[in-house]
């Protein structure tokens, strides 16, 4: 066969097509047919290209290129950006020094990883400063960075200062730098914890830009849930304004994750059915209704028992608020691939009518 | 200012390829590798980074009058797809880094010397264009061959299509142009073609329309698209609301009770 050229002077790509080759003929004497992408039985009926089966039942859209790190970018941004929020509320409510503080490092440390994530998932990671090049307000994504500059840039500065505060004492340019951070930290965490919904529903995927006006709460209700378990986790099961919002964030995706299985439209089903569905259900009931039922438990519970059920409480909605994310991301990769919807629902012009 | 158009009329195209091998040899695109689909004579699939002209070979039940094969054999039309250049395009609003253009000649442009690869414009185009390179990393399609427009030229497919089935000019001469190529087409029995410029949707119309036989949607067009864009109002809106909800639901957390 490869009397011509020795296969070992062939380059790499000839010799993979010869491997190929090989690969087909093998299997054609050992089983009498082929099953190899692009091969037929013999008899078989040729594929059409129909208004009914699209062209040959090719996707249309292409498929999102992101990988492992924006779904997680999803869930590391909003539990930073909600924990900003909370930690900024409770500082000038007057609540415990101790959360303020934790919530701050919660914040500082999702502005660290938020960009390490993001850039590691460019095609040009190198390239990352072209994104400050403009500021677009029609392009979710550019408004998100510079939402993410501000809200690091604050976030950091306010741990910072209170780390150095606690270290060397109070001076008046730490108490500045403090406020102006945690204020910063507040007004971009609010947008920051939730504009990754607008992101993906304005987009061509339709199972996103169907949920366009939900993501952005969702993913908010998402982010809070998650920023209150690690409060939770790192020791404060017993304060009750985060026993509020964790139980509300429980409450508002429970609601989501019903509305998910109550509506039936061709365009949301790889949120339902398959891996896909699977996933997004495992999310849902994660962030929903177990974090709903342990607190409710858990306000009914002597003190120790409510303690360890908010903790089992805090676990779950984190899990859940990952978990989702991932379904979310993966739904619009189901999404993508299904061929029919983009040349669904609409009328084709009269004149193109045929047969 | 001239804005410049493609006009792909199918009812001309042989099949031929040559658009596709004159495109790959102007821009050093690279090969697509060896792989049947089993779809026709299509082996490449769909327009993507290493397609940015595609012929699609739509090959159907016999319909009489079409494909010009005898009766009984499968009809045949071929259509050279492309970047469509949207008027209002969802690639060019979504990128973050103000890296994809509209050029003086009305393209849509990547500037590969800015892009880094972010990907949103691969979720963002309704017919499914923009694909990012893995090898490379950034996101490719056609350029209009704006390097040849700078110059005077016209872009390689349509100086290379042997049977002018691409035409290049003008967009208000080719839309005429169009109009006139259907009608004569209806004069002569063909009622089924049509031109498809989706205009009436949130994309305003194409810088490269086609002529089709038959229903767009066996040719993988879509109906109605729509630039995303159009998503943006619902989305900030409940991005507000969920703000709202997050700071004054916190803060009558810690306001009624924020002690341990």
């Amino acid at each position: 066969m490869s009397n011509l050229v020795p296969l070992r002077d062939m380059d790499e790509r000839s010799l993979e097509r010869e491997q190929r080759l090989e690969e087909i003929r093998a299997e054609a004497e050992k089983r009498g047919q082929l099953r190899v992408v692009g091969s037929r039985p013999a008899g078989a009926p040729f594929p059409q290209a129909t208004p009914e089966t699209g062209y040959y039942g090719i996707p249309l859209l292409k498929q999102p290129p992101w990988t492992w790190e924006i779904p997680l970018y999803f869930f590391v941004g909003g539990a930073a950006g909600a924990a900003a929020v909370i930690g900024a509320i409770a500082d000038y409510t007057g609540a415990d020094r101790e959360l303020v503080k934790h919530a701050r490092w919660i914040a500082a440390a999702g502005s660290v990883i938020s960009p390490a994530l993001l850039i590691s998932d460019l095609g040009r990671p190198e390239r990352f400063l072209a994104m400050l090049r403009v500021f677009k307000p029609q392009s979710p994504m550019s408004v998100g960075v510079w939402t993410l500059l501000g809200f690091s840039t604050g976030a950091a500065a306010a741990a910072f200062a209170g780390f150095l505060h606690d270290r060397y004492g109070p001076s008046l340019p730490l108490r500045v730098m403090e406020n102006a951070g945690q204020a910063a930290s507040l007004a971009f965490g609010l947008p920051f914890s939730n504009y990754t919904g607008v992101l993906i529903g304005a987009t061509a995927i339709p199972v996103w830009n169907k949920n366009a006006s939900d993501l952005p709460l969702h993913f908010a209700a998402s982010g809070l849930g998650a920023a209150v378990g690690i409060l939770e986790v790192m020791g404060h099961q017993k304060n009750r304004a985060l026993q509020a919002l964790g139980l509300g964030a429980a409450l508002f995706e429970t609601w989501e994750g019903l509305r998910i299985e109550g509506r039936s439209q061709r365009a949301l089903e790889p949120l339902k059915w398959g891996a896909s569905g699977w996933i997004t259900r495992a999310g849902g009931i994660l962030s929903g209704p177990l974090p709903t039922v342990f607190r409710a438990a858990s306000l009914l519970a002597g003190k120790r028992k409510s303690q360890s059920l908010r903790r089992w409480a805090a676990w779950s909605a984190i899990a859940g608020s990952v978990i989702t994310r991932f379904a979310w991301m993966h739904a619009g990769h189901v999404s993508a691939r299904e061929w029919e919807l983009p040349l669904q629902n609409q009328q084709s012009p009269p004149s193109a009518r045929q047969r | 200012m001239s804005v410049a158009a493609f006009l792909t009329d199918s009812t001309l195209c042989i099949g031929c390829k040559a658009c596709e091998v004159a495109c790959k040899e102007w821009n050093g695109v690279d090969e697509d590798g060896l792989d049947w689909s089993g779809f026709s004579y299509d082996n490449t699939r769909a327009v993507g980074a290493s397609t940015w002209r595609h012929v699609k070979f739509v090959e159907q039940a016999p319909v009489p009058g079409l494909g010009g094969n005898a009766a009984g054999q499968a009809s045949w039309t071929f259509s050279s797809d492309v970047c469509k250049h949207c008027e209002n395009a969802g690639c060019l609003e979504a990128c973050p880094t103000g890296s994809i253009v509209r050029t003086e000649f009305g393209g849509v442009f990547i500037q590969p010397d800015i892009c880094n690869g972010c990907g949103y414009c691969v979720t963002s185009c309704p017919f499914g264009v923009v694909e990012r390179n893995p090898k490379d990393g950034r996101a490719f399609k056609c350029t209009f061959c704006y390097d040849r427009q700078k110059v005077g030229l016209q872009p390689a497919c349509a100086k290379a299509c042997p049977t002018e089935s691409i035409k290049f000019g003008g967009i208000e001469e080719l839309r005429k142009k169009a109009e006139e190529r259907v009608e004569e087409l209806h004069r002569r029995g063909m009622k089924d073609a049509s031109i498809y410029d989706p205009q009436e949707s949130s994309v305003g119309g194409t810088h490269a329309m086609f002529i089709l036989r038959g229903d767009p949607r066996a040719y993988n067009l879509p109906p109605a698209p729509e630039v995303p864009t159009v998503y943006l109002r619902k989305g900030w809106a409940s991005s507000a609301l969920a703000a709202g909800l997050l700071l004054g639901g916190t803060l009558l957390a810690f306001l009624t009770d924020g002690r341990e």
